[in-house]
């Protein structure tokens, strides 16, 4: 049997996040790919990556939604549902907060970015997602 | 003029690597020498059929190429997979990510339509990260 170290467990979470982003899935699903119980799982991943599962999940899809409205026409309604949040509200409490502006003001303030065609998808996720360490959500994790 | 021959990733366990290389990317063995006097050294490289360039799954060493230390830190490196990305193309995307698919390659994204092309991703056991693109000329050409 190969050696894999344990955080090649928990990068399979993390790539469940980029992969699957759009469906409901939660910190749950994610300690399940790690093969870890929730709470040592919250712990390992931070500690491997520096932040909680939870906001790594959540900022993935901040950054997926600022994407669509920079680059696509669709309601603020869909692009919350399409990167995986259900309610419009939350999604709007927590873009306005990450990003300094609601959405409908952050995508005024993009024109279509044609000069950004040639970068590769992964490293536009990558330098795109926001940084924040403050998310009200962690706290709940970070201490249950 | 300069042109690259060959190129590194680091690999958690070369035969694990070798069996993904070559057996689920079709890459092919080039070489795959064991050096007695050099600690058992394993110079094993594989690359992609009609191309020059080779990559070494090179084995994560121990000192005193290696401190312990770094050591773990590369290897802990490489599973949370920041060690290294190969950026691959293909003629058709949808096939490439079926036929890899097929024979057991985990992708981390299907293909999607991007500015440049259709693109997708995945990752050696090691955790290495390939992107396998359909690049936007080949595909209008």
């Amino acid at each position: 049997m190969a050696f894999v170290p344990p955080a090649r467990h928990l990068l399979r979470a993390k790539d469940l996040a980029d992969a699957r982003y759009f469906e409901p899935l939660d910190v749950d699903d994610l300690a399940r790919a790690a093969g870890l119980s929730r709470a040592h799982f919250s712990r390992e991943f931070r500690r491997a990556f520096g932040e909680s599962p939870h906001a790594y999940l959540l900022t993935r899809r901040l950054e997926r939604a600022a994407a669509l409205l920079r680059t696509t026409d669709r309601s603020v309604a869909d692009v919350c549902v399409s990167v995986g949040l259900q309610s419009v509200g939350s999604f709007t409490t927590s873009f306005t907060r990450t990003f300094g502006v609601s959405p409908t003001a952050y995508r005024a303030a993009f024109p279509p970015a044609a000069v950004h065609a040639l970068i590769p998808a992964c490293v536009v996720h990558a330098y795109s997602r926001p940084q924040r360490s403050t998310f009200r959500e962690d706290s709940v994790t970070t201490h249950g | 003029m300069l042109k690259i021959a060959t190129t590194q990733l680091w690999v958690h366990d070369q035969d694990e690597a070798l069996a993904f290389y070559t057996e689920k990317l079709g890459m092919e063995l080039r070489s795959d020498v064991t050096v007695a006097e050099m600690g058992n050294f394993r110079w094993l490289t594989v690359g992609p059929a009609g191309q020059e360039i080779s990559v070494v799954l090179m084995a994560i060493p121990g000192p005193p190429v290696m401190d312990a230390v770094t050591a773990d830190q590369v290897r802990e490196l490489a599973g949370k997979g920041f060690a290294g990305t190969v950026f691959l193309t293909t003629e058709d995307c949808e096939a490439s990510y079926e036929e890899l698919g097929a024979r057991g390659v985990e992708f981390t994204e299907r293909p999607e339509e991007r500015p440049y092309g259709i693109d997708s991703a995945f990752r050696d056991p090691s955790g290495n990260h390939f992107r396998l693109t359909q690049v936007r000329e080949l595909a209008e050409r």
